[in-house]
């Protein structure tokens, strides 16, 4: 049995311990917010804040995670930074198919915690790991600088 | 917003779909009798299949019509809340059952789906009169209530109103009066002058729920009891399981059967366990032997090699014009060119899944529905039950890209097969990897276009033949016809220009690998090969790409010329610009939208920058404006990552792509700017969904010809050793 501390809360699973955090979130603690889109780190949809750093889920065993504070997007609005994005992007009217978008939300708001006033190019080093087939890109570029600009 | 509510209901509504086995989309009802805040069940006024308004205020817009992206629910709502003049606070939209009677797509004739870029257009005037009918009522009423003529009664944004008297009422206090009256026939359109909505840029309704991860896909479905499934296909298409050994997947913690299955599309085999992980490993410790004695074991480069042959040769006539052979005999010039596309996967974010409660006398479907009436009847035959007995739930679909609407109910077929072989009356929720939906087919067909075009001794283009090779999408579906394949031909056959003798054939193709509509269908290829052919012919003849296409529209074609000119416009075109500027033009109409686009390179030390794309579209009267830059962004980008490196490769057979790192896809850094600008219109809508995407890459290409003097002729451009930073 492993704990996990997920949005400040201790939650004990029975997962396998090779079991990937995003599995253990979607189908054992019912946060389905997190999704699966490639399952190797390539897409960036299961995006999940591990100790405040923007980390892809579905290759990160739970057995790794248990000492970690994780953040994942059914709570990341409870913080000014992530309250901030949420906001920006339903002002921006973003998402699209709206998949890809939790993963998004979490890394601009990874982005934004460290780095309040992002050029360009540094949205696109913290952004290109997640992708969007609708290809919200321009709408979420705006949208992080309406975030910047409101938490400025 | 209601919006946060909204999703809290539908979960509810959800859980109380399972436990009462009652459908997803009907409880809205069941669900407030049970929070008790709607009031009791049946004090909604529920004049038509498409609005229902209920005591607490809200507006429930019903969507016949699947919300994958492209922002349809807010469209829709949009065009009832007009003629409603409800509150926009207070309106929102559940996917509508499926029902061909009430919810058939107008476009499609009696079938329910969403497809063709019809949405919109098809429901214009039926929402509209949805929309105006629910507001006769509530003006009735109040009219009745307050013993004041009708005609001077006003609706504002949510409120019924007598000014004269100073009475108002919100809508939900006179829904149970309204909801006795009789419906009329006949109502009053608004005046679009006097449009408060549409043309204006509502918010979309899916936004909130769509940025804090709280919208429901098919993924994030969990039934009480239900078994996740993950599959193994074949690696050739058309091989079957022989056998298959489980034993070492069931050894698994959590795995409940190991299942071969098989469907009309394709054989293969399932783990079945509590949750995914378990299934997902479970599934690779499966050893399954496969007959491949009758798959398909070819590789691209010998279709390619095969398609080119075939080009060689006339075809059957799509479309003739004039004597082409008699005029290319006295061209004093031609020009030949050889384009090559390769397949394509849709590769949307969501891999594809479903879920699935099959029992004996019903069966019950979670899944965001493109293709309603096929896919009901397709599960309806598997298990030999009345359709109506296959009960499909709406849920919002994380990309489709055609891919949702097959024709042959693929994945549909393939979670219920599973469910029956084996024998549970759980649900069950199949789910792909992104390797088995990048894998499973039902691509963009491959194709080999020839172009040639006489001119005459002033440059004058007086002949154009072209000839298209590959696959038919239609053959073999409901929608084929023993005629030629139009979805092969459209955007070469439909050709604007004024060319006096012009011919375009096709050489239909039959090979085992499936195939399917992918974003804009026949323009995917027709747009590059004939845009990227004219800026061939305009090099050659050393004329400007802007003023030869103007010259070569006729008359009718009016709609093009106007965008034409507007992107010529907006870009300046006609303007000076630098020599490291390059710009690239192209001009297409799909599903009755014509979109023109200029593409702006900039020629950088190490390579090509792409620093904006000026798109200009007439998509008649613009319901949302916003929505519509939105989709032209986005088809922008969609055909941007094929034109840049989409391509699906086969080798003896199997396919060589497999995930994000094999099939790029576009990226942020990628991504240009783009300015949309939208011609105003009167006409009725148009639609929008996919008729951004064809254009983006024969601008770009034709951009890169404009710097190098090279034409581009094969897509994708990785590969052609050019570099863009």
């Amino acid at each position: 049995m492993l704990t996990l501390d997920i949005n400040g809360k201790k939650f004990e699973t029975d997962a396998e311990p090779d079991t990937p955090l995003l599995w253990v979130l979607r189908d054992h603690l019912g946060m389905t917010g997190s999704k699966y889109g490639c399952g190797k780190a390539l897409c960036g949809a299961c995006t999940v804040h591990v100790d405040g750093a923007a980390t892809r889920s579905c290759v990160l065993p739970v057995s790794a995670a248990a000492t970690m504070k994780i953040t994942t997007i059914e709570a990341v609005g409870n913080s000014t930074v992530g309250k901030a994005v949420q906001d920006a992007w339903i002002a921006e009217n973003v998402p699209q198919c709206g998949y890809c978008q939790s993963g998004q939300v979490m890394s601009a708001t990874a982005l934004l915690t460290t780095n309040k006033k992002p050029p360009d190019a540094d949205i696109d080093a913290a952004m290109s790991g997640n992708i969007c087939r609708c290809a919200t890109y321009v709408r979420i570029r705006s949208a992080i600088k309406r975030a910047a600009s409101a938490l400025a | 917003m209601s919006t946060a509510e909204n999703h809290a209901s539908r979960r509810d509504v959800l859980k109380a779909a399972a436990a009462l086995t009652v459908a997803f989309w009907l409880p809205r009802g069941a669900g407030a009798t049970q929070q008790g805040a709607e009031g009791a069940a049946g004090s909604a006024l529920e004049p038509n299949a498409f609005v229902r308004i209920g005591a607490d205020d809200t507006v429930t817009v019903l969507a016949k019509h699947l919300e994958m992206g492209q922002g349809v629910y807010t469209g829709l709502a949009t065009i009832v809340a007009e003629e409603l003049d409800a509150d926009w606070k207070n309106v929102r939209v559940d996917g509508a059952p499926a029902d061909a009677k009430r919810y058939n797509n107008l476009a499609f004739g009696p079938m329910q789906g969403t497809g063709g870029s019809s949405s919109i257009s098809n429901s214009y005037d039926q929402l509209r009169k949805a929309g105006a009918t629910a507001r006769a009522l509530l003006v009735t009423a109040a009219a009745q209530r307050w013993k004041v003529p009708a005609a001077d009664v006003t609706v504002t944004s949510g409120i019924v109103e007598h000014k004269p008297s100073g009475k108002r009422a919100q809508f939900g206090e006179l829904v149970a009066d309204a909801a006795k009256l009789p419906v009329p026939a006949d109502v009053k359109l608004k005046d679009p002058a006097t449009f408060k909505l549409i043309g204006k840029d509502a918010a979309r309704v899916d936004s909130r729920d769509k940025s804090s991860g709280t919208a429901m896909f098919t993924q994030d479905i969990h039934l009480p009891g239900m078994l996740t499934a993950a599959v193994i296909h074949a690696p050739l298409y058309g091989a079957n399981v022989k056998s298959f050994d489980a034993t070492k997947a069931k050894a698994i913690k959590g795995v409940k059967s190991v299942v071969a299955f098989e469907t009309p599309v394709r054989s293969g085999v399932a783990v079945l366990a509590a949750d995914f992980w378990t299934a997902k490993k479970a599934a690779e410790l499966v050893s399954v032997e496969w007959d491949d004695s009758a798959a398909f074991k070819r590789s691209s480069p010998e279709l390619f090699a095969e398609y080119r042959e075939l080009a060689k040769q006339p075809g059957a006539s799509a479309r003739q014009v004039g004597d082409v052979a008699k005029a290319f005999g006295s061209a004093a010039r031609t020009i030949e060119a050889t384009y090559e596309f390769p397949f394509l996967a849709h590769a949307s974010m969501e891999p594809l899944n479903c879920v699935v409660r099959v029992a004996a006398q019903d069966c019950e479907v979670w899944n965001g529905e493109q293709f309603q009436t096929v896919d009901q009847a397709a599960i309806a035959k598997l298990l030999g039950l009345p359709p109506a007995s296959v009960k499909l739930n709406q849920l919002y679909a994380g990309g489709s890209f055609g891919r949702r609407a097959n024709p042959h109910s693929d994945y549909l077929l393939e979670a219920v097969a599973i469910a029956k072989a084996a024998g549970v009356s759980e649900p069950v929720k199949m789910v792909w990897t992104r390797e088995v939906d990048m894998r499973a087919g039902f691509y963009r067909p491959m194709y080999v276009h020839t172009l040639k075009a006489g001119l005459d001794q002033d440059g004058k283009l007086v002949a154009w033949q072209h000839r298209i090779v590959g696959q038919s999408i239609l053959a073999g579906t409901a929608f084929g016809g023993p005629g030629l394949d139009t979805s092969s031909v459209e955007g070469a056959s439909t050709l604007p220009y004024d060319i006096p003798n012009l011919s375009v054939e096709l050489h239909t193709t039959k090979l085992a690998v499936p195939i399917q509509w992918w974003r804009s269908v026949g323009s995917t290829h027709t747009a590059f090969s004939t845009e990227c052919f004219l800026d061939e012919i305009a090099r050659a003849t050393k004329q400007d790409p802007y003023a030869m296409r103007r010259a070569l529209l006729s008359d009718e074609h009016t709609r093009h010329k106007a965008v034409l000119e507007l992107v010529a416009n907006k870009s300046g075109w006609t303007q000076p610009r630098g020599k490291d500027e390059v710009w690239g033009l192209a001009l297409h109409e799909s599903f009755n939208t014509v979109v023109g686009q200029v593409v702006q390179l900039r020629r950088m030390a190490n390579g090509f920058k792409l620093e904006k794309v000026i798109c200009a579209v007439d998509c008649g009267l613009a319901v949302n404006p916003n929505i519509v830059a939105m989709q032209m962004e986005s088809g922008i980008g969609y055909g941007l990552a094929a034109a840049l490196s989409g391509a699906i490769t086969l080798k003896d057979g199997r396919i060589e792509q497999g995930n994000f790192d094999d099939y790029s896809v576009l990226r942020m850094n990628q991504m240009p700017a783009i300015d949309v600008h939208i011609l105003p219109s009167t006409n009725k809508p148009t639609g929008v969904g996919e008729p951004g995407t064809p254009v983006i890459a024969p601008a770009l290409a034709n951009a890169l010809a404009a710097a190098s003097g090279n034409s581009i002729r094969t897509l994708p451009l990785a590969g052609q050793g050019i570099t863009f930073v």
